[in-house]
């Protein structure tokens, strides 16, 4: 018999958690307001609109539960006292291979982020491939071989794993699938939900690295300086930074759609406003240059190694200096703060003083025409 | 980053935001005609930042947004058909058409590729012989040269697999048609900078004279536009109608003569309907009649689509200077970018999907 795994209703949120009334299948019905007819578009998958619509109104109204509703990057659950954190992702990047890393140890370090964006110290990871017929072996053995170092550096161990081959053109080279558990810190409880007016946010570093150099090699694109993407395992990072303080509020890794997705994304869950100060955003010159380029906003564009923290305004200047202490926060810089103003809304001061609002991607970020 | 941060510079904004308010003794209306200058305006709060100085209205130089429906459902027709491979650039795949996107095609298995330059779709041509190739030719005269130059460069290499489909507008005939608006209001004009790189500064010269109406050649920064409607305040402050280039590092008095060629060489001028406006005497080009082997129109017999606005939608007075987008019962509501009403919503360029997307928080909805 599988064990039974209570879930942790008190520790993540201030208000309890909604029903945890099992469904009934049959009573079941999908409310489905997307026009029948509809199809998956390459934006549902941007971390924007789109893919928050698919969970509003596919995947929650079928699967929710208390641990899946609160939307967090990993669930927090308890067995036997322990809590632990467990995470999913699926990686498709293209190409295989790029500027700082490859698809196996981004792989590895998007899961391990994961866990420690939920103040769990990463243990064990899945790893199941998906290959297309025709795939060099040297590239899969290419992939394995980082996957083990990117994992044995984090002193996590890959503990179980799948492979399906599927027909020339079923897929695109290789994609990977990974699980990650790890063991939550005690009197830590991160959420988006938690964020207060007064709070104040911070990122880890340059923004946009990833997503510019991924797009640098998929378009051939050449500059002076090579952006390399900032692909790494934060949870070092992250202990540090829990070292001095536990008054963190949420932690989260602004993957695919950027920094203002994952700000909206926290605005939205604690029904609270923020206010970004553009000068204080750090955007490396070589990737500013590439979205002029390519008119796109670093703010939307990906990352992979970074980390955005909503903290008390009390200890603000302490964590900002626990991760510029650290090899990977060494450009860390508070960023703004969380406001009663405007709710939901996140809204960025320009150099001019004026504002603007930085929203939500909705669809693709695609580039302008001129 | 170099040449482009002096552009800008606060301090210079706030300078030149409190010589503007100074100088200005009432609300003057100017209009920025280049969905790129309503963009900057926009992210920048320069509305903001000048107050009741001046009052901002938006042209209609988003070309996204002032292409017909009918000829994105014509595009979407071809995008269909199995023979045909259809390359646009990134912004005109969201653009509804009457019942369905390009996105959603490409869902659906219709082969829709996104490039920066239609060079890219001539080299798709020759690397796929088999598929009919069509370039999506949207733009004004700005992109007009890069279109002429890939049937030029198809030409040459003796591709029978590639073809345009063109919806090329001109800006000169829109303002004259907005300025002879009974309901115009406009004082002042930002012209775009990028266009008169191309085209020159003859045509706008003849509206000044035409109109007796102030123009400025502009810029994209923030800083270019307030120098231009600082230039613009400055003349109608002193009762002058000038043509003036404030975006001197790009705009020649005569423009770009071989790109001029190259445009003449491929197309020609006629009559051409805008979304949202409608039909414009003079402001479309076409490709000549010589070139017809490279007209998607005709060689896929396209004429029969046609298309109907919402009637909802206040876009003509929007985008002829007359409405502000907030102005419109259905902003934010009824109509979003997510699902837009009409062709200002439609593009991050066009006014109220700036207004949209940068603004709304200083509005209540």
């Amino acid at each position: 018999m599988p064990p039974i795994i209570n879930t942790d209703a008190t520790s993540l949120r201030s208000e309890p958690a909604s029903s945890s009334e099992p469904k009934d299948p049959a009573a079941f019905s999908c409310p489905l307001p997307l026009p029948a007819g509809e199809r998956i578009l390459l934006g549902h998958g941007s971390g924007g609109k789109l893919s928050a619509e698919l969970l509003r109104e596919i995947f929650l109204p079928a699967l929710g539960n208390p641990v899946l509703d609160r939307l967090e990057d990993q669930a927090v659950v308890a067995l036997n006292g322990i809590r632990l954190a467990v995470t999913t992702d699926s990686f498709v990047v293209k190409p295989l291979f790029f500027r700082g890393g490859d698809i196996g140890s981004l792989a590895v370090h998007g899961t391990i982020n994961d866990l420690a964006m939920g103040g769990a110290v990463p243990l064990w990871l899945s790893a199941a491939f998906i290959l297309e017929e025709g795939l060099p072996i040297e590239s899969l053995k290419r992939v394995v071989v980082s996957m083990q170092l990117a994992a044995a550096s984090a002193d996590v161990q890959i503990i179980t794993g799948d492979t399906k081959v599927v027909e020339k053109g079923s897929a695109d080279g290789l994609f990977i699938n990974t699980t990650g558990i790890g063991r939550v810190r005690d009197n830590v409880s991160f959420s988006a939900s938690l964020a207060r007016p007064g709070d104040v946010l911070l990122v880890s570093g340059f923004l946009g690295d990833h997503g510019i150099a991924i797009l640098a090699e998929r378009e051939g694109l050449q500059f002076e300086t090579q952006v390399v993407s900032d692909s790494a395992a934060l949870h070092t990072l992250v202990a540090d930074l829990l070292e001095v303080t536990h008054e963190v509020r949420c932690l989260r890794d602004p993957t695919r759609g950027g920094l203002s997705s994952t700000l909206n994304e926290i605005a939205e869950s604690s029904r609270v406003g923020m206010e970004l100060d553009e000068t204080a955003i750090p955007v490396r010159e070589e990737v500013r240059g590439a979205c002029e380029m390519l008119g796109l906003d670093p703010l939307y564009v990906a990352n992979e190694g970074k980390l955005v923290a909503v903290v008390a305004p009390s200890v603000a200047q302490q964590a900002l200096h626990a991760l510029q202490s650290h090899p990977l926060g060494k450009d860390a810089a508070i960023i703004g703060r969380v406001t009663s103003d405007h709710p939901r809304m996140v809204v960025m001061r320009t150099p001019f003083g004026t504002t603007r609002i930085v929203d939500m991607l909705s669809g693709d970020q695609l580039p302008r025409i001129c | 980053m170099k040449y482009l941060d002096e552009y800008r510079d606060a301090r210079i904004a706030r300078a030149l935001a409190a010589e503007i308010r100074r100088r200005s003794s009432r609300p003057w209306v100017l209009m920025e005609i280049c969905g790129g200058q309503t963009h900057t305006l926009m992210r920048y709060g320069i509305d903001e930042l000048l107050g009741d100085s001046v009052d901002l209205v938006h042209g209609p130089g988003c070309p996204v947004c002032v292409t017909p429906l009918e000829t994105i459902d014509r595009a979407i027709a071809l995008a269909r058909r199995p023979e045909v491979t259809l390359v646009s650039y990134g912004d005109m795949l969201r653009v509804p058409g009457s019942d369905t996107d390009l996105f959603h095609v490409k869902a659906e298995g219709g082969d829709v590729r996104i490039v920066y330059s239609p060079t890219d779709a001539v080299n798709l041509a020759r690397s796929f012989p088999d598929r009919k190739v069509v370039f999506f030719a949207i733009g004004f005269e700005t992109t007009a040269p890069a279109h002429a130059m890939a049937v030029l460069q198809a030409e040459r290499l003796g591709l029978k697999n590639f073809s345009l489909l063109v919806s090329h507008v001109l800006v000169p005939p829109a303002i004259r048609t907005l300025l002879r608006h009974p309901k115009n209001r406009v004082q002042g004009f930002i012209a775009p900078g990028h266009v008169c790189t191309v085209v020159g500064c003859h045509e706008y010269e003849d509206l000044v004279r035409e109109f007796r109406v102030p123009i400025v050649v502009g810029g994209f920064e923030p800083i270019d536009l307030l120098e231009a409607i600082r230039m613009l305040v400055v003349q109608l402050e002193e009762s002058r109608a000038e043509l003036e280039n404030q975006y001197v590092r790009s705009v020649q008095y005569d423009g770009n003569r071989p790109a001029q060629e190259a445009v003449a060489r491929v197309f020609t001028i006629a009559d051409r309907k805008w979304r949202g406006i409608g039909p414009i005497a003079g402001s479309g080009l076409f490709l000549k009649p010589n070139y017809a082997a490279f007209d998607a129109e005709r060689l896929f017999d396209l004429a029969d689509i046609c298309a109907q606005e919402p009637a909802e939608c206040i876009s003509a007075e929007v985008l002829l200077g007359h409405k502000k987008p907030t102005d419109c019962t259905a902003f934010g509501t009824r109509c979003t970018p997510e699902k837009p009403l009409g062709a200002p919503m439609v593009s991050s360029e066009g006014a109220c999907a700036a207004y949209y997307q940068y603004r709304r928080h200083l509005v209540t909805l």
